[in-house]
């Protein structure tokens, strides 16, 4: 007769209760049931390709333009023509694939990492450390939106240029990601510590504990698997919105610096032209769009793989 | 109901300290001091005007004692005056917010004006093509920058037809309803449109969850008509969670009328932001984050409470 510890070990401790390893075939079933998720993922990809090699998609250079060429529109040689320095829009917007998708990203790390392990702690731990954080979420989520953004990001600007030891424009990227990613992550820290309430309540929560797992163990082996799908879900939605934000902030002048391409400067650089010349608004427009649009797509389809109970069905 | 109200209200306290606080060191610690600015414009580049300036207006104390100092005012209606301007913010706030408000509310109008309909259809013809229409429209609706949207518009506008231009000259509300909503109407849209894909999305579940519960099959199996059972029996608790992420848009509206304010040249609390920013001008970015930041905590606590109100089954203890 199995000892109690052994049906103990075959209930809780499971590998494939854990939880990671359902997600490779979901991985595979997502391609095949969400086609347009799919589509997002691809387009995705081909961003992630245009942002680590540029120089695969044109030949072009995105600073420095032919002045007799300026404001064509498009054509054969400038496909999708050029603005008011004579630089080729496709180029720029190849290049400014860089400044959002890395936006994108960092921001999703940083917000992520944060709200995962204040959210996991906070709803595993529960009592002072809980209320602690919660009040700090709430100051968090009560700050005005926009409006404090642009504060903050004024306010980073005081960093000497090579605080950071990157290049100017890196520099910048990683000073808008880290504010942004750490005011993001208040908001969905909360989320994250309702899902570790609810997933401690399970049993094999329960039965490791009276095996005698330590917390750690608990939080990374038993909580962490299980509330991973809301963090993947939340990041993947997140993206598209910080690329947003960026391009907002670009767009009032608070973003990346010239001469470093980005969409939503794009938008202001050539908005004294636009009237005459639509496509200096178009292309930058469609190539925030198209990102962001492909970002949530993706994120919907793997929400709706990832976690039924999260769907919105 | 009212204990709870009162504690949110206690809890309120130590929130608004924090995001005040947060605010009020943020801004000190903006780069470029406003005393070089303004001592530029006297020409009075020397030490000794620049300390006398920085006394004037206190900002050679303790950052703590200065954040003491200006919360009493601020409790006292004081928000003191522009360092750049002299005029006192109170004055400029009470002309502007009225036009911030129009716009965000109009905005908030078309917004329901937009995604309830498309929501509801969604919802009532879940799985055929117009619910496949409705949802991409969501997320497409979600994923358009509405300052691009602005642009274009405003490019088209000028070459095809008459609205949509940014006008030369505000005109207010009270002298010219008309001529006011005439310039209003078009990005109050804008803005409405890009916050309609989220309550849309909302509408849709909220609306399919209520479309299942048993009172809804008894009412069709009573032989009720189909727009009798949606608009009367579903769409009446299906909208009461749409509420809520009304209420939790607000902030992303201020921010929407920051970008929408400056390309359409309206003189609300958006545009004045964005010149205080960038003049430094303390006690005006300081009285507008605190602004907003009020209106979020307050329109957070009220959905919570109308929540209750509008669903008797809600009851907070």
């Amino acid at each position: 007769m199995a000892s109690d510890a052994q049906i103990l070990e075959q209930y809780a401790l499971r590998p494939e209760l854990s939880g990671f390893s359902r997600y490779r075939r979901s991985v595979l079933n997502f391609l095949r049931k969400k086609p347009l998720g799919a589509f997002g993922a691809a387009f995705i990809l081909l961003l992630i390709l245009m942002a680590i090699a540029p120089g695969l998609f044109t030949s072009a250079n995105p600073d420095v333009g032919q002045v007799r060429d300026r404001l064509q529109g498009p054509s054969a040689e400038y496909w999708f023509g050029t603005d008011q320095f004579g630089r080729d829009i496709y180029a720029r917007i190849v290049y400014g694939a860089r400044t959002s998708i890395v936006i994108g990203i960092l921001v999703v790390a940083v917000s992520s990492t944060i709200a995962t392990l204040l959210g996991i702690f906070s709803g595993y731990f529960g009592g002072w450390f809980d209320i602690l954080v919660q009040r700090l979420v709430d100051i968090g989520i009560s700050l005005p939106g926009l409006i404090f953004i642009i504060l903050v990001v004024t306010t980073l600007t005081q960093f000497p240029p090579d605080f950071l030891g990157l290049s100017p424009s890196g520099e910048v990227v990683m000073r808008i990601s880290v504010a942004l990613g750490v005011l993001v992550s208040l908001g969905s820290s909360r989320v994250i510590r309702g899902a570790t309430i609810a997933a401690k309540q399970n049993q094999y929560i329960e039965a490791a504990r009276v095996i005698g797992a330590p917390d750690f163990r608990i939080v990374f082996v038993h909580i962490l698997p299980n509330v991973f799908a809301v963090v993947l879900v939340g990041a993947s939605i997140q993206i598209g919105s910080a690329i947003l934000i960026e391009s907002s902030l670009s767009f009032l002048g608070y973003g990346v610096q010239p001469p470093t391409a980005s969409w939503g400067r794009m938008l202001t650089e050539n908005r004294e032209q636009i009237t005459r010349h639509p496509h200096l608004a178009i292309f930058p427009g469609l190539a925030i769009f198209l990102t962001v649009y492909s970002f949530n797509m993706f994120g919907d389809a793997l929400r709706d793989v990832l976690d039924p109970r999260l769907r919105t069905r | 109901m009212q204990r709870y109200a009162f504690r949110r209200l206690i809890l309120m306290v130590p929130t608004l300290l924090g995001v005040t606080f947060v605010v009020f060191v943020m801004v000190r610690a903006m780069p470029g001091d406003v005393i070089d600015l303004l001592a530029g414009d006297f020409g009075a580049a020397d030490a000794e005007a620049k300390e006398a300036l920085r006394k004037e207006f206190s900002l050679d104390d303790n950052v703590v004692l200065q954040y003491v100092r200006w919360l009493g005012n601020i409790l006292r209606f004081d928000f003191g005056s522009s360092i750049i301007s002299d005029r006192p913010v109170l004055d400029e706030l009470q002309n502007r917010l009225p036009v911030t408000m129009e716009l965000g509310l109009l905005a908030i109008f078309f917004s329901l004006l937009i995604a309830l309909p498309v929501g509801i259809i969604s919802a009532v013809r879940q799985d055929t093509p117009a619910d496949y229409i409705g949802r991409s429209l969501a997320i497409g609706l979600l994923a358009v920058p509405g300052f691009w949207v602005a642009l274009v518009a405003i490019s088209m506008a000028s070459v095809y037809f008459t609205w949509g231009v940014p006008p030369k000259n505000y005109v207010k509300f009270t002298d010219d309803p008309i001529g006011n909503l005439k310039m209003m109407w078009f990005p109050a849209l804008i803005l409405g449109a890009g916050l309609s894909g989220s309550v849309m999305r909302f509408t849709r579940s909220a609306m399919l969850e209520v479309l299942r519960q048993d009172y809804i099959r008894t009412a069709w199996a009573k032989g009720l008509r189909e727009r009798a059972i949606i608009v009367r029996h579903a769409m009446r608790n299906a909208l009461i969670p749409v509420v809520t992420i009304v209420g939790l848009q607000l902030p992303v509206v201020v921010g929407g009328t920051v970008i929408i304010e400056t390309i359409y040249s309206i003189p609300g609390i958006g545009r004045y932001y964005i010149s205080a920013v960038n003049q430094h001008d303390y006690p005006v970015i300081q009285a507008i984050n605190v602004l907003v930041a009020l209106v979020v905590v307050f329109a957070n606590l009220g959905v919570d409470l109308l929540y209750s109100v509008l669903d008797p089954r809600i009851r907070y203890s």
